[in-house]
C-alpha cells in the first residue's frame, strides 16, 4: 500500500466546493457541507470557565474567523476543535463536538489532529531541513517508514499549495531556521496542510509577521478555503474583513454573535458586538 | 486611496557608533566602587591561577615529556630510565573514558526524557531527582569503596575475574567504568534536562498538532534539537571520568601495567586490571610510591592536554549547535 492511500483524504472535489470568486457570503449558516458541529462547549481550566455554552457549525469551503478582546476564549475554543485543550492537566469540557457526524472525542488524538490541522500564532519550524519539517508530517503514519522519493512530489505539492515552492526549490536541504518569518510561517502552513486535512486551525498566524508577510498568508487563506475549511483567530478586525466569510464575537467566554462578516460589521445584532467594534473595549 | 509602499532612501548614511559622556568611577558611592573592584579581581585572579596551571604544568612537561614516554608501557624498575614510559596509563585513561561516557550518556538523556516529559507521579519524579543530586554529591572515594563491595558479590564474578582462592577480585575496567559513569551521569542529564526546559511548548504543541505521539515528539523533535546539549554534557562527564582517581585506584587496582584477564580479546581486557593517567601520577608523584616527579610532571601535562582538547571540543559543539539554530527560540533559563 503506497503512503498515498494510507491516510490521506484527497482534497475535496471541485463539484462539492463553493463558489471561490464570491467576496461575500450573506448567509449566517454557511451553504457548503457542514464539516464540523460545536454543540454547547464548554471549557473550564481548574474549575474556571474559559469557555461557555458555545455552539456553532464549521462549513466546507469558508473561512470563519473568531474575534474578540484579550482572554475572552477565542483560542481555547479553537483548540478544543484539535482536543489540544487535553494538554493541559487542569483542563475539562462540557458538551460535543462531531467532525463529519464522528464525536471527536471517540476519535484517536493523531488520526484527528491529521484531519483537523492548526498553523500557531509563532512560526515553529522544527530544527530540520525544509524537506524534512514538511516530511514530518508525512512519516510515522504506518509501520513502513517511507522514502524520500515517495515524498518528494507530497512535499513539493504541499509547498506549492503554501506558496513556497518557488522560493526554496533550491534549497530544499538548506535548515528550515534560516528562512524569513513569513517564509517560516507559510513553511508551518505547508507542513499543515501536508496530510490534506479537512479543517485548518489557525491561531493568530500573522501576528508575529511585518504587513507584507501578513498580506501573502492573507493571499494564502483565501486560496486554501476553496479546498478545506478554515477557522482563524485573529485581533485584527481589518484581516477579519478580508479573509473571512463568517466571523464569530467573543467576549468573557460567551459566544455573543454569529453571522456573516458583512452583516457582523455593519449591522451587528448585539450591542457589545457593536462596540468592540467601535473600538469601545479590547 | 493608494496603499502605502514604503519607501526606500539612498542618501542615509549610517553614523558610526558613539556613546555619550558617562558616569566616571570616582563620583560612585564606596560600595558600588568596591564591588566594581571585587568582580573585576575575581575576574582577573582566576585569570592568573589558571594560567599558572597551565604554564607550570607545561613548563615542568615539556621539561621532561620525552616523545618515546608515550609509546612505551611502564615497568617495574628502581632505575627512572628504564621504568618506561606512559603508554599503559593513557590507553587505560582513554578505556575508562569511552566506557564512562557510553553507559553514563544514554541512562542520563533517558532519564532526562522521562522527568521533563513525563514525571508522573510527581513524587517519584522528585525522589528521581533527589537521587541524582544525591549521586552528584557523593564523593568519589565513597563511590569507590561502594562498587568495590558490589563487584565483589559471586554473582558479578563476570566483570572481573576470581582468584585462586575462589574470591572475586572485583576490580577490572568493567567494574571501575560502570561506576564511574555515576561521576559523568550527573553532568549529562543536567544537561540535557536544562535543554528540554529550555525548548518552547509551541514546538512540541507543533508536532502533537500534526497527530504525533509525544514518544515521536521526543525521538524525532526533541532529541535532535539537544544534541549540542547532550554533546556538552558528555563531554564535561568526559572531563570527570578522565580526572577521577580515587575509583580507579579501588576499583581499577592501579597497577602498573594493562592485565587483561584471558579469554576472548576486548573483553579480556575489561575484565582485567590496569591504571590511567591520574593513578600514574598518584603512584609516580613525591606523595606516591614510585617518586619518580618527572614521569608524574610529564604524565600530568598530558592529563592537562587532554582536559583542554576536551574543553575546545565544548566549545566547538556548542557554536555548532548556534550556527545550525538549535537553541533559536530557546527560553533563557
Amino acid at each position: 500500500m503506497s503512503i498515498n492511500q494510507l491516510v490521506f483524504r484527497p482534497p475535496t472535489p471541485a463539484t462539492a466546493r463553493p463558489d471561490a470568486t464570491t467576496a461575500l457570503r450573506a448567509v449566517e449558516e454557511f451553504s457548503g457541507a457542514e464539516r464540523m458541529r460545536l454543540n454547547e462547549i464548554s471549557v473550564f481550566y481548574d474549575g474556571v470557565p474559559a469557555v461557555r455554552r458555545a455552539s456553532l457549525s464549521i462549513h466546507q469551503g469558508e473561512v470563519l474567523a473568531l474575534i474578540g478582546p484579550s482572554g475572552c476564549g477565542k483560542t481555547t475554543l479553537l483548540r478544543t476543535l484539535n482536543r489540544l485543550t487535553e494538554l493541559t492537566p487542569n483542563a475539562s469540557h462540557s458538551g460535543s463536538i462531531t467532525l463529519d457526524g464522528d464525536d471527536i472525542h471517540e476519535l484517536e488524538d493523531t488520526r484527528l489532529r491529521t484531519r483537523v490541522s492548526m498553523v500557531f500564532q509563532q512560526p515553529n519550524p522544527f530544527p530540520m531541513s525544509i524537506f524534512d519539517n514538511v516530511a514530518f508530517a508525512l512519516r510515522e503514519q504506518s509501520r513502513r517508514r517511507p522514502r524520500r522519493r515517495e515524498l518528494e512530489p507530497l512535499v513539493k505539492q504541499a509547498l506549492q499549495r503554501a506558496g513556497l515552492y518557488e522560493e526554496v526549490r533550491d534549497k530544499l536541504d538548506s535548515p528550515a531556521l534560516r528562512l524569513s518569518g513569513g517564509q517560516q510561517q507559510r513553511l508551518c502552513i505547508a507542513r499543515a496542510i501536508a496530510t490534506n486535512p479537512e479543517i485548518l486551525l489557525m491561531d493568530e498566524p500573522c501576528s508575529a509577521l511585518d504587513p507584507r508577510s501578513s498580506a501573502v498568508i492573507e493571499d494564502l487563506i483565501l486560496q486554501l478555503r476553496n479546498e478545506l475549511a478554515i477557522v482563524i483567530v485573529t485581533h485584527n478586525l481589518q484581516q477579519a474583513r478580508r479573509v473571512a466569510d463568517r466571523v464569530a464575537f467573543m467576549y468573557l467566554g460567551d459566544l455573543v454573535e454569529l453571522g456573516s462578516t458583512d452583516q457582523l460589521f455593519t449591522a451587528p445584532r448585539e450591542t457589545r458586538t457593536r462596540e468592540y467594534i467601535a473600538g469601545a473595549f479590547g | 486611496m493608494a496603499a502605502y509602499e514604503p519607501q526606500s532612501s539612498p542618501v542615509l548614511v549610517v553614523p558610526p557608533h558613539r556613546r555619550g559622556r558617562r558616569s566616571s568611577l570616582r563620583s560612585w558611592r564606596r560600595r558600588d566602587q568596591l564591588i566594581y573592584l571585587l568582580a573585576w579581581s575575581a575576574g582577573i585572579a582566576l585569570c592568573l591561577i589558571a594560567a599558572a596551571i597551565v604554564v607550570f604544568l607545561a613548563a615542568q612537561g615539556l621539561r621532561y615529556l620525552d616523545p618515546k614516554l608515550l609509546v612505551t608501557s611502564p615497568s617495574a624498575s628502581v632505575d627512572q630510565s628504564h621504568s618506561g614510559g606512559i603508554l599503559d596509563p593513557i590507553e587505560g585513561t582513554l578505556t575508562l573514558a569511552v566506557l564512562g561516557t557510553l553507559i553514563a550518556t544514554p541512562i542520563a538523556v533517558a532519564t532526562a526524557v522521562w522527568v521533563i516529559e513525563y514525571g508522573r507521579p510527581r513524587w517519584l519524579a522528585r525522589i528521581v531527582e533527589t537521587s541524582i543530586e544525591l549521586i552528584a554529591g557523593t564523593p568519589d572515594i565513597v563511590i569507590a569503596i561502594f562498587g568495590l563491595a558490589v563487584f565483589q558479590l559471586g554473582i558479578l564474578a563476570p566483570f572481573s575475574f576470581r582468584s585462586s582462592a575462589g574470591g572475586v577480585y572485583g576490580r577490572s575496567f568493567l567494574a571501575a567504568g560502570i561506576m564511574v559513569s555515576l561521576v559523568a551521569l550527573p553532568l549529562t542529564y543536567t544537561a540535557t534536562r536544562n535543554g528540554l526546559r529550555a525548548i518552547p511548548r509551541h514546538l512540541r504543541e507543533a508536532s502533537y498538532a500534526l497527530g504525533k505521539t509525544r514518544i515521536t515528539t521526543i525521538r524525532r523533535v526533541l532529541l535532535p534539537s539537544l544534541r549540542a546539549d547532550i554533546a556538552t554534557g558528555a563531554t564535561l562527564g568526559l572531563g570527570r571520568i578522565i580526572g577521577s582517581t580515587a575509583i580507579v585506584v579501588v576499583l581499577l587496582g592501579a597497577t602498573l601495567q594493562n592485565s587483561p584477564e584471558n579469554g576472548v580479546p576486548l573483553l579480556g581486557f575489561l575484565r582485567g586490571t590496569g591504571s590511567t593517567l591520574p593513578s600514574y601520577i598518584l603512584n609516580n608523584s613525591p606523595a606516591g610510591e614510585g617518586n619518580a616527579p618527572q614521569k608524574a610532571y610529564a604524565a600530568a601535562f598530558v592529563l592537562m592536554l587532554m582536559i583542554l582538547a576536551l574543553n575546545w571540543v565544548v566549545g566547538r559543539i556548542s557554536r555548532a549547535g548556534a550556527a545550525a539554530g538549535l537553541y533559536a527560540g530557546r527560553v533563557a533559563r
